[in-house]
């Protein structure tokens, strides 16, 4: 058996530091879900509008999104409203909102999407039933549309989770961070560490990220 | 037609929502603006500090043996000691913020830290940037070789001998502009460029003093020949451009700490494990004053 230097994660409140840092991060990845599922949806529906400028202005936004690194969205949110605004806001808050505004965009275009791809005469025939536009996305749309959504959806949860790592940057001590402090903090007495502590943190992230995609399997499965 | 009434009132909501959600956010914005008053300053003086009853300092959470964080989550290190005599002597409590090399200087410019002792360099591309106080600490080039075939001048190099360096790092630079003639192994991490010199592939390691004396101290059969190569560059606190009164005060504290000998005691207490007792007068400087 190799050195992989996993003694370190047992040395005084390592082990329980590092679980403490994926919750950071699960944390800030779930309070970012639980917004921007909503708003994506909501911002779905504008975007299956035909009107030119409401299409131009969402095109924009998730466009810009998705074309900026999230890290620079930190530095931006986190620096910028400082230096720009005046508001001095804490890395987490700062992260929650470049994750939302980040989820919102994704979300808005997978509901998008599902809308689009539910065929012209599920509406036709509500209309026929003289169901009003309201009823129709509440009674006949929006049930089929979650559907197919939720399997996109549950994946765009793991993949924000995994982007955590970048909130490091801007001072949120996050699991990935922790791992880089007990490696640093040890640099001498095992070498090895590093090894060995960031393959714990890959399985932390799997123990995570693999029952939550494992569920998008099933559902996809059962849905699809 | 009806379907686009549904999405422009949802729009609309929608709007309103975001609307509202920034009037919200642009509140305490107008709070602290109102807070801060007649300064449109970023930073903090020394008096705010000592009236809020905290300073934020910015240090390394993760560069052993200057700042990191212990196993029981404690921050520690030669810049944290520093830091926690700070918070001592003005009476507040210290929050430590984590900071990483390339946002330091941001840290300052918004004001979100008071101070950086994250083992900064006094650069003068840093120095237009931030305005730095008296020095506490040297840092230069070392070289570290073999025992039994110790380099301790770089003058009468050897033609066919190589140096090893770590790719992108000021010893790299410096070699080439200062000793052409010198051949470099260059490798990207600690780990390649410590077994290259364990293998014998190169007379020599050139790296920053402090890491090569850390590794002749923990590898035996390998001494440190010169333990200061080219300039002498100082490690000093930092505060945001223009804050005087946090400078002034720092200055004053590290002149007053000379007295005592703190930064020695500072060394002793969390460089000796690394470094020992042999490179404290090298390393450290006491009362803002560098040897020559």
């Amino acid at each position: 058996m190799p050195d992989l230097g996993l003694d370190v994660l047992f040395k005084g409140k390592n082990m329980l530091r590092l679980l403490g840092g994926l919750w950071v991060a699960v944390k800030i990845s779930l309070i970012s879900v639980a917004i921007s599922i909503p708003l994506g949806i909501l911002l779905g529906i504008i975007m299956t509008s035909k009107n030119p400028i409401i299409k131009a202005v969402t095109r924009v936004y998730l466009e810009f999104i998705r074309i900026m690194p999230q890290l620079v969205l930190l530095f931006i949110v986190f620096f910028g409203s400082t230096s720009a605004l005046g508001i001095n806001i804490s890395g987490e808050l700062a992260s929650v909102i470049v994750f939302t505004v980040w989820g919102t965009a994704e979300m808005g275009d997978l509901v998008r999407g599902a809308l689009i791809s539910i065929p012209k005469h599920q509406y036709e025939s509500s209309a026929a039933l003289a169901l009003t536009p309201a009823k129709t996305y509440i009674y006949v749309i929006i049930p089929q549309t979650v559907r197919r959504l939720i399997p996109l959806s549950i994946n765009l949860i793991t993949r924000m989770i995994k982007t955590t790592s970048l909130i490091l940057m801007i001072g949120v001590v996050e699991v990935l961070k922790v791992a880089q402090q007990i490696i640093e903090a040890n640099r001498m007495s095992s070498p090895n560490a590093a090894f060995g502590v960031y393959l714990t943190v890959l399985l932390l992230y799997f123990i995570i990220c693999w029952p939550i995609s494992m569920l998008a399997k099933r559902l996809e499965k059962k849905w699809g | 037609m009806k379907r686009l009434k549904v999405t422009t009132i949802i729009a609309l909501a929608l709007a309103a929502v975001l609307g509202l959600a920034s009037c919200g956010a642009s509140q305490p914005s107008g709070d602290t603006s109102s807070e801060t008053g007649k300064t449109t300053a970023v930073y903090r003086t020394i008096d705010e500090i000592k009236d809020s009853g905290e300073i934020n300092i910015g240090v390394f959470s993760d560069k052993h043996p200057f700042g990191y964080v212990d196993e029981n989550s404690e921050y520690q290190g030669y810049d944290v000691y520093f830091a926690r005599r700070i918070g001592e002597d003005l009476g507040v409590k210290v929050n430590f913020v984590s900071t990483e090399a390339a946002n330091r200087t941001e840290y300052l410019k918004t004001g979100k830290v008071d101070i950086i002792l994250a083992n900064f360099t006094v650069t003068p591309e840093r120095a237009e940037e931030v305005d730095f106080a008296l020095p506490y600490m040297n840092v230069s080039l070392g070289v570290v070789s073999p025992e039994s075939k110790p380099i301790t001048s770089l003058d009468e190099w050897n033609a066919d001998d190589e140096m090893i360096v770590i790719s992108g790092t000021t010893a790299e630079t410096y070699l080439t502009q200062n000793y052409p003639n010198i051949k470099l192994q260059k490798y990207d991490t600690y780990a390649n460029a410590k077994s290259a010199l364990e293998n014998g592939t190169a007379a020599a390691w050139a790296n920053d003093n402090t890491e090569v004396i850390a590794y002749s101290l923990s590898t035996t059969g390998y001494t440190v020949g010169i333990p200061s190569l080219g300039s002498k560059d100082t490690i000093a606190p930092a505060v945001s451009k223009g804050n005087e009164t946090v400078l002034n005060w720092l200055n004053d504290e590290i002149t007053s700490l000379g007295e005592e000998e703190f930064f020695h005691k500072d060394y002793e207490e969390t460089l000796t494990d690394t470094y020992g007792l042999d490179y404290e007068e090298e390393l450290v400087i006491e009362g803002g004053v560098p040897a020559e």
